[in-house]
């Protein structure tokens, strides 16, 4: 009844093509975004820093690994190694750089875990599927070692765990949970539309080409090699300014360990549930992927009325998300972004069935 | 002691370890040959298989009656993964089924922690760990006994596995299952009871590895990471050449441990967690169908 | 079974272009895969503007021909000249770049994306905004891509496609995936286009239509066309010329009455042992 188009005519190609061509949907995403930005004010600190501001982090970390998955095709697990790039970059070129915003420094974390993501993205031109998988595990080890390893990048910190700076820009501290989520959410909130953009415009479409069928895509013109290197460039990009703020709005602290195979695990499940190969999947998998841990203990809590162990819950954890990647691939590849589509075509038809 | 006998200490121990990657990569070559897929699970598999072994065993059942109800086991696994993940996703993409069986590892892997809890586990085989005191005599090499039975073990099965492929009635049906299963059941060959005994062999497999393994190192989830070392081992082999997984184990085995002993005190160590993917890297991008595979032609 | 599309558009001595020179020649080609020999020593050329036909029986080595000729495969001798430039080897991007365009026997659509975006895909080298501009939807990138919006528009229009502009092309039917793919191949505003078997499959009303989209587009554009068919009726009322290949060699070559009265064709389509 509400979620009608009629009367909404597109009277030009520019207008067609617009993100959001429905009234309906730009009123409800602006008042979205007003919701996020006035939530600090309803929600305790608690919810900030340890939900919220994780989940845009690791959202736009999997939007990274969509951007590269998804959209291009290629196979890779190796996300958590460029994040811990770009966290140790940030860590590095703030303790080097007085006075560097810390925007300007998580940018510039982002362009060195997109040049690292090429040097590990050239495999990709010669082998694809699980070849590539293995390339990118390749790559997670290596990162992940070499970090740890040279002492350099921890700037020779006999404690082995670095705490991560504040963050500072503009004369000010972005000291309080408060502060850290308008700091993430703005960042997150800019780079998904600038995602968005790529996705909808020449850049996604040549991903997309030379994912479906790289030898017509060849055949008209694209040139494999800067695709898929643009696609590692951009992906490593996004997970590089996610590992960054990962470290120094999440956790705090800047350590290899935090990077290891098992978060690249955890990314690869947010695209795939959330939905390969959409930009809202990222958002919603990183949701889901986040709060099921959270659910589970609530519903031990309701069900049988105690804490259960950690490791059970862990355990169990893993076969849900297992079963779910399963089930997804079988039944809707185009994971929750799909159902979420499914349901707002829905509501255009509401109250009626077609 | 001489640099050398250090050397082929390092080298001997690195293969030993070697035949039994290749023992796990023969698990995923089995597999792969029958249903052309590669099943990312077979690490978890491992680790599922030795667990189950014994916390049969904690259970109370004799060593050789375990035995039997873990491949029983096994099989029902396999039996389960075949009907509920692979054969609803028959004809997708390689990249689905794979990540599909990579869903299907955390499932593994959770069940095996629930059903069994995570604490970790002695396995004992009635074979020591300690050196071979001959060969320490002569040689002053350190060659574990165990490490050698162990390498024996992988060796004999590996090698019956090779035979079983090449020569034998039901390996051709394997083989021909793997090409075309509309065509493999046209003419006759019993598709439901070729699955079982892939399934059964695997499984028997992943459990012989597991108990090789757990008896080194203690039955624990580093289980699984060991067992996906197989991944740099099918690649430098090709995926359906037994020769070639055969040798490309050996090769592992000794770069990891030549390259953790000697290159790595210039690093503070753990070489051996990436060097074998590494060399795969470097594989791929020279040799992408590994040493003895078959080379991909695409038909436009 | 043979058709017969209106005569009117078939008079050569009334067409927009003439024929102009070889835009295309291939000199003494060879294509091997392992054993298999592929093509030998084929050499025959191709008028701009014409409509060439090659046919012969299945296996002759037709897709591999378009397949030499785009640069997908790299013939083991033998040589191509585009306009007079003599080409060592030639690779699909190039190609493209050269103006050569082609629609696949088995169709190789990108399955994940709609009609629009298929065909917006074939615009491909006439956009050249960066990432940078694409993100930041700077004014070039917004400009450039109404621009080629509305050329690809005016290809939905001219294939009569526009109910189905934003359909997933998996859902398409497979007689209008193919007609989806020629606009695909159009798009990129080819100089010649190969097609390869671009009306199998098809019912006799979807043939007249294609029929009628290939003679409009050599007509209206002067494009070359280079098609592969097995339907001799379409063959000897649309093309100008016909080359014909059995067992990977060339057999005939000629003007369809040529070709069609030819002893080595008879007896290659009959199957007679030579």
């Amino acid at each position: 009844m509400l979620y009608r188009e009629a009367g909404q005519f597109r009277t030009s190609y520019a207008q067609d093509s617009q993100i959001f061509p429905l009234r309906q949907d730009r009123v409800g995403i602006i008042i979205m975004l007003i919701a996020a930005v006035m939530l600090p004010f309803v929600a305790n600190s608690y919810w900030l820093s340890a939900i919220l501001i994780p989940w845009l982090v690791l959202s736009l970390v999997a939007l990274g690994q969509n951007i590269l998955m998804g959209y291009a095709g290629q196979l890779s697990l190796g996300s958590a190694g460029f994040m811990a790039v770009g966290a140790f970059a940030c860590y590095n070129l703030i303790l080097r750089i007085d006075g560097i915003p810390f925007v300007v420094a998580v940018g510039l974390s982002g362009v060195c875990a997109a040049l690292v993501g090429i040097v590990f993205g050239l495999p990709s031109l010669r082998i694809r599927g699980l070849y590539l998988a293995v390339a990118t595990l390749a790559s997670q080890f290596f990162i992940v070692w070499a970090l740890d390893k040279f002492g350099w990048f921890k700037n020779y910190d006999p404690a082995g765990v670095i705490t991560a700076q504040p963050i500072v820009m503009f004369g000010h501290n972005f000291a309080t949970p408060r502060e850290k989520y308008w700091v993430v959410l703005a960042i997150v909130a800019v780079l998904a539309l600038l995602a968005k953009n790529m996705a909808r415009g020449s850049i996604g479409r040549g991903w997309m080409a030379v994912r479906d069928m790289d030898v017509a895509a060849e055949v008209m013109g694209f040139s494999l090699l800067r695709t898929k290197l643009q696609a590692f460039a951009i992906s490593s990009f996004y997970c590089g300014v996610g590992g960054a703020l990962f470290a120094f709005a999440y956790l705090q602290t800047v350590e290899p360990s935090a990077f290891g195979i098992d978060l690249s695990f955890r990314i690869l499940f947010m695209v795939i549930i959330g939905g390969l190969g959409t930009i809202m999947g990222s958002f919603l998998g990183a949701g889901f992927i986040l709060l099921m841990p959270i659910f589970l203990n609530i519903f031990f809590h309701t069900v049988f009325g105690k804490s259960v162990d950690a490791t059970i819950t862990s355990a169990l954890e893993q076969v849900i998300f297992g079963v779910m990647i399963i089930m997804f691939l079988i039944f809707e590849p185009l994971g929750l972004a799909r159902l979420w589509q499914l349901t707002k075509e829905r509501l255009r038809l509401w109250p009626f069935k077609h | 002691m001489p640099d050398f006998w250090f050397f082929l200490e390092v080298l001997v121990g690195g293969l030993l370890s070697g035949t039994m990657y290749a023992l796990v990569a023969l698990g995923f070559v089995l597999i792969y040959k029958a249903s052309s897929v590669f099943n990312f699970a077979q690490g978890a598999m491992v680790f599922f298989a030795v667990l189950s072994f014994v916390g049969f065993m904690e259970l109370g059942l004799p060593f050789w009656a375990a035995l039997p109800v873990t491949v029983g086991l096994m099989i029902l696994v396999g039996m389960g993964t075949e009907r509920f993940v692979l054969r609803p996703l028959v004809n997708q993409s390689e990249d689905t089924l794979l990540m599909a069986t990579i869903g299907l590892a955390f499932v593994i892997e959770g069940v095996a922690q629930l059903a069994w809890g995570v604490d970790v586990r002695r396995l004992d085989l009635g074979i020591r760990d300690e050196p071979i005191n001959w060969v320490m005599d002569k040689t002053g090499m350190l060659v574990s006994q165990l490490d050698v039975t162990a390498a024996a073990v992988a060796g004999i099965m590996v090698a019956a596995l090779a035979l079983l492929f090449s020569h034998t009635k039901v390996g051709r049906g394997l083989r021909a299952v793997a090409d075309d299963h509309a065509a493999a059941l046209s003419i006759g060959i019993p598709l439901k009871h070729i699955w079982m005994l892939v399934w059964a062999t695997a499984g028997v497999v992943a459990l012989v590895a597991g108990m090789l393994w757990g008896a080194r190192s203690g039955v624990q989830f580093a289980l699984v990471w060991v067992a996906l070392k197989a991944l740099p081992v099918l690649i430098i082999g090709g995926f359906t050449s037994v020769p070639g997984v055969i040798l490309a184990g050996l090769i592992v085995g000794a770069v990891e441990k030549i390259g953790e002993v000697f290159i790595g005190p210039f690093f503070g160590g753990g070489i051996e967690g990436w060097a074998p993917y590494m060399l795969a890297v470097l594989f791929l991008l020279i040799r992408p169908e590994g040493l003895f595979g078959e080379k991909i032609i695409r038909r436009v | 079974m043979t058709i017969s599309v209106q005569s009117s558009i078939l008079q050569s001595a009334q067409r927009a272009f003439a024929f102009g020179s070889p835009i295309l020649e291939l000199d003494s080609i060879s294509l091997r895969f392992g054993g298999v020999q592929a093509l030998t020593n084929i050499s025959f050329n191709v008028l701009e503007h014409e409509i060439r036909a090659i046919i012969g029986p299945n296996g002759a080595g037709k897709s591999s021909m378009l397949n030499v000729i785009n640069g997908i495969y790299v013939p083991q001798e033998g040589s191509i000249t585009f306009r007079g430039e003599r080409l060592s080897e030639m690779a699909p991007t190039h190609a493209a770049r050269l103006g050569i365009a082609r629609t696949f026997q088995n169709i190789a659509l990108f399955r994940g994306m709609s009609v629009l975006d298929n065909i917006m895909a074939g615009r491909n080298l006439h956009m050249h905004a960066s990432f940078v501009e694409v993100a930041l939807q700077l004014p070039r990138a917004r400009r450039e891509e109404a621009e080629n919006r509305a050329a690809v528009e005016e290809i939905i229009e001219f294939l009569e496609i526009e109910h189905i502009r934003k359909t997933p092309v998996a859902r398409l039917p497979y007689g209008l995936q193919k007609r989806v793919e020629l606009g695909r191949a159009l798009a990129a505003e080819p100089t010649i286009l190969l097609l390869d078997e671009p009306m199998a499959g098809m019912n006799i009303e979807e043939k007249q239509d294609m029929c009628r989209f290939i003679l409009d587009v050599n007509d209206h554009y002067g494009t070359t066309i280079v098609l592969i068919e097995h339907d001799m009726g379409v063959v000897m009322d649309i093309s100008d010329r016909v080359v014909v290949l059995d067992y990977g060699k060339k057999i005939g070559d000629g003007t369809p009455d040529e070709v069609r009265s030819d002893q080595n064709v008879i007896d290659a389509y009959l199957g007679v042992p030579h």
